[in-house]
């Protein structure tokens, strides 16, 4: 389970992200939402411990994010935010370098990299140069390299941007698939994406959260049904028509 | 004490200098250069001076090393900050120090290769007469120490910026200062604004005449720390710079 209290970070003068807290429990599936620069890849960032809070701790079940880094890391799988692959080697060799730096046992590597390819479907381009690859190839290699070590969170940093409607719907299936016995944060800025697969949605904007809830009470809010109405309202804090807050 | 992630960059790196043609590129220009500066026909080259030793050989190497090395340590970190796979490697359970040193031996163990396939030079000398082998292979581990101090500062500068020209300029014109700091010119004109301890200190720092001691077969503790002090503060300044920088 994931704790996240009062998490902040400033860049010098830019406030990022302003003391947000939050809670994901296992078999949930938190999809992040907020406008581009709302501050999202960055809370991200800080609970993969790549980017040092400024103020504030998470605990990642019971490792603080500030204390012990490297037992968080060991706990997520994380694709980052257009999923950045080594180019030069082939979809089979970066597997092995994640796992082996997993420190996944000698014996068990080949059956986790098989399992992978299976679960994002990439066998067929097992040996090909990730150079080569197309895009939605790429991000289910990224995706396979998060899952690698079969990790209790998963953070996905936009997982289906870029994608066509078909990989889309793969990848949404795959997460909804992992959902029962993993902690998954998503973050993104599809509004169907999350009511296809989120159980809970947080928006944030400007670094602040602004709603907490279900999927299903952020389209309740619009009387025409139109959640990225209320998107609109929340996030920017104009009239909508029909949507009361 | 080398960790099982430290291994694990290692070879992936090192692999990667065979993987694609920079390490060949590097390694046919390397050899071709110092096997012609060693051999060329002007004065003080091999041939003139009629010695079987390998002194014309250890002569180049710094200035070959001077924009070879650089060219190699350009990418170690700006790559990784240009692709974003930086956040790849960093959010793995691997520790920055960790990611450095496997990256800083890959590359050093790539320049020992080199100097490796410098053999045939070793095997004319050899041929041609009875040289002292003491004193050849303490100008090699001279060599390679060198490689690791001017790999070092270009591990530095590669950490500092997101571009790979600059990171070859600034390791290039860095080295060369370190590499000259002894020399009359520079000296001179530092000691129209510094006090005379100060350019003793200025002096003792250049990198060339503790190369040159151990070419000529000396080895003395004092040239030995010198380059580990060297190697390892610029490692450890490559490292404060990527945590502070890994993500901007």
């Amino acid at each position: 389970m994931i704790r996240v209290t009062e998490l902040s970070k400033s860049f010098e003068e830019i406030k990022a992200v302003r003391s947000i807290s939050f809670e994901v429990k296992q078999g949930e599936v938190l999809g992040f939402l907020g406008p581009n620069g709302a501050g999202k890849s960055t809370t991200m960032k800080m609970l993969t411990c790549f980017l040092a809070p400024t103020e504030g701790d998470a605990t990642i079940f019971g490792k603080s994010i500030l204390d012990e880094p490297i037992e968080v890391r060991k706990k997520i799988g994380y694709m980052p935010e257009n999923a950045p692959l080594y180019d030069d080697l082939t979809v089979d060799e970066f597997l092995h370098y994640a796992a082996q730096l997993r420190e996944i046992d000698k014996n068990k590597e080949m059956d986790a990299v098989e399992n992978v390819l299976k679960i994002c479907a990439i066998k067929e381009v097992q040996f090909q140069g990730i150079e080569t690859l197309s895009k939605g190839y790429k991000r289910r290699v990224s995706m396979a390299q998060a899952l690698i070590h079969d990790p209790e969170v998963l953070v996905l940093d936009e997982p289906t941007d870029g994608l066509d409607p078909n990989q889309k719907h793969d990848v949404r299936s795959l997460i909804k698939s992992l959902a029962k016995d993993k902690c998954i944060i998503l973050s993104t800025h599809i509004l169907e994406e999350v009511e296809a697969v989120c159980t809970r949605a947080i928006i944030i904007s400007s670094g602040k959260k602004l709603f907490d809830g279900e999927p299903h009470e952020l389209k309740e809010k619009s009387s025409l049904g139109r959640v990225d109405d209320v998107f609109r309202a929340i996030t920017t804090g104009a009239k909508v028509e029909g949507v009361t807050l | 004490m080398i960790s099982h992630s430290v291994k694990t960059i290692f070879k992936k790196e090192l692999k990667s200098y065979f993987a694609t043609p920079l390490g060949y590129v590097f390694c046919v220009i390397f050899l071709f250069s110092i096997g012609y500066v060693t051999f060329e026909s002007g004065k003080g080259s091999f041939f003139v001076l009629r010695q079987a030793d390998l002194s014309s050989f250890f002569r180049y190497i710094p200035w070959l090393f001077l924009f070879l090395v650089p060219a190699v340590s350009m990418r170690l970190w700006a790559e990784e900050r240009k692709s974003g796979t930086i956040e790849l490697l960093l959010t793995l359970p691997v520790t920055v120090r960790e990611a450095v040193l496997g990256k800083f031996l890959a590359s050093w163990a790539f320049i020992g290769f080199n100097l490796l396939c410098t053999f045939p030079i070793v095997l004319t000398v050899l041929y041609l007469g009875d040289p002292d082998i003491f004193v050849i292979l303490v100008g090699y581990l001279g060599a390679f120490l060198l490689g690791g101090a001017y790999l070092a500062i270009g591990c530095f500068f590669s950490a500092l910026t997101k571009n790979q020209v600059i990171s070859f300029i600034c390791t290039v014109v860095f080295c060369y200062l370190l590499t000259m700091a002894g020399s009359p010119p520079i000296l001179e004109f530092l000691s129209t604004f510094f006090h005379r301890y100060f350019l003793n200190l200025f002096e003792s720092l250049s990198i060339i005449n503790h190369f040159e001691t151990m070419g000529r077969g000396v080895v003395r503790l004092g040239d030995l720390w010198f380059f580990a002090v060297i190697i390892l503060a610029w490692l450890y300044g490559c490292e404060a710079i990527l945590d502070e920088k890994k993500a901007s």
